[in-house]
């Protein structure tokens, strides 16, 4: 019964808080109306998402946003030095592929989407049977170091996030 | 107080600035599709950070207060941008890039862009094992 009326308690959740801020005022009206949003949107969009995904350690999202935030503002500068400093025939771009040890298919989205916007790296494709990742390096000379990086920084901790 | 407001949100502002000018060079210098992809996934997290950053501290300094209209497009950006980078990339390998010319994925599967539409199971993750 519960679960037919909240199928995704943490959509709902979030739901909510996206419309209290994009109304940009806490008051009772503008969190009850998010609240009816929050509810009616996941049991509307249920059927496309039928699985509920596991948040194993929900605390550790912070430390992830931390350390990716940081990683951002690292690599920002890094790729403006390689787009300033250096010829395009100097450039070494490859390809990688990384092995996937995570199986949700939300940590994985999690996973490509933080290698896109970490600089430096595009995630280009999954493989068929979603074990691995296909990476895109602007640079690189060591391309094993790359797939060390994304496994121990970011993947280790969504493992412990969503597995 | 004030004055220490304005350095701050100035500084966050040619910060962004610079990087969001470095991104759009880096779109115009870089030579292949793929590594041009590179800059305007980069402009959108610092370029455009720096802004929105600035913003917040503007309105909580000199205006009404906190507002949380910055955050949403943060997020909003954080959840569209890679999305658009990942089509634009399959695109791309799908029309100019061979299978042979990528490295292989781990196992004996393929790149869900080069699989057929019909064949079961493909470009799905299985999400039944642990």
């Amino acid at each position: 019964m519960l679960r037919k009326f909240l199928p995704h308690p943490w959509l709902t959740l979030v739901v909510t808080i996206v419309w209290v801020m994009l109304v940009n005022v806490i008051t009772l009206n503008a969190i009850v109306f998010g609240l009816i949003l929050g509810i009616i949107i996941p049991i509307v969009t249920s059927a496309y998402w039928p699985e509920r995904p596991t948040l194993r350690n929900p605390m550790m999202i912070i430390e992830y946003l931390l350390v990716v935030l940081l990683d951002i503002v690292r690599a920002n500068i890094q790729v403006a030095l390689i787009i300033l400093g250096k010829r395009n025939e100097d450039m070494k771009p490859g390809w990688v592929t990384v092995p996937l040890d995570l199986r949700s298919p939300e940590a994985i989205t999690v996973l490509a989407g933080t290698i896109t916007m970490t600089p430096g790296t595009v995630s280009s494709d999954l493989s068929e049977d979603g074990h691995s990742l296909l990476v895109h390096c602007l640079d690189t000379d060591d391309p094993d170091a790359v797939v060390a990086q994304i496994k121990d920084r970011y993947e280790r901790r969504l493992k412990e996030i969503f597995e | 107080m004030s004055i220490i407001g304005e350095i701050i949100i100035s500084v966050l502002l040619v910060g962004a600035g610079f990087f969001g000018l470095v991104g759009s060079f880096g779109l115009l210098k870089l030579d292949q599709p793929m590594t041009r992809l590179h800059a305007p996934t980069k402009a959108t997290t610092l370029g455009v950070g720096g802004v929105l950053i600035a913003s917040m501290l503007f309105f909580l300094f000199f205006a009404e207060g906190i507002t949380f209209h910055e955050l949403m497009i943060t997020l909003f950006l954080f959840v569209t941008a890679p999305v658009v980078a990942h089509f634009i990339a399959k695109a791309h390998l799908h029309r100019n890039w061979k299978p042979e010319d990528l490295p292989s994925p781990e196992g004996s599967t393929r790149w869900s862009t080069y699989c057929e539409p019909d064949q079961p199971g493909s470009g799905k993750p299985d999400s039944t094992e642990p």
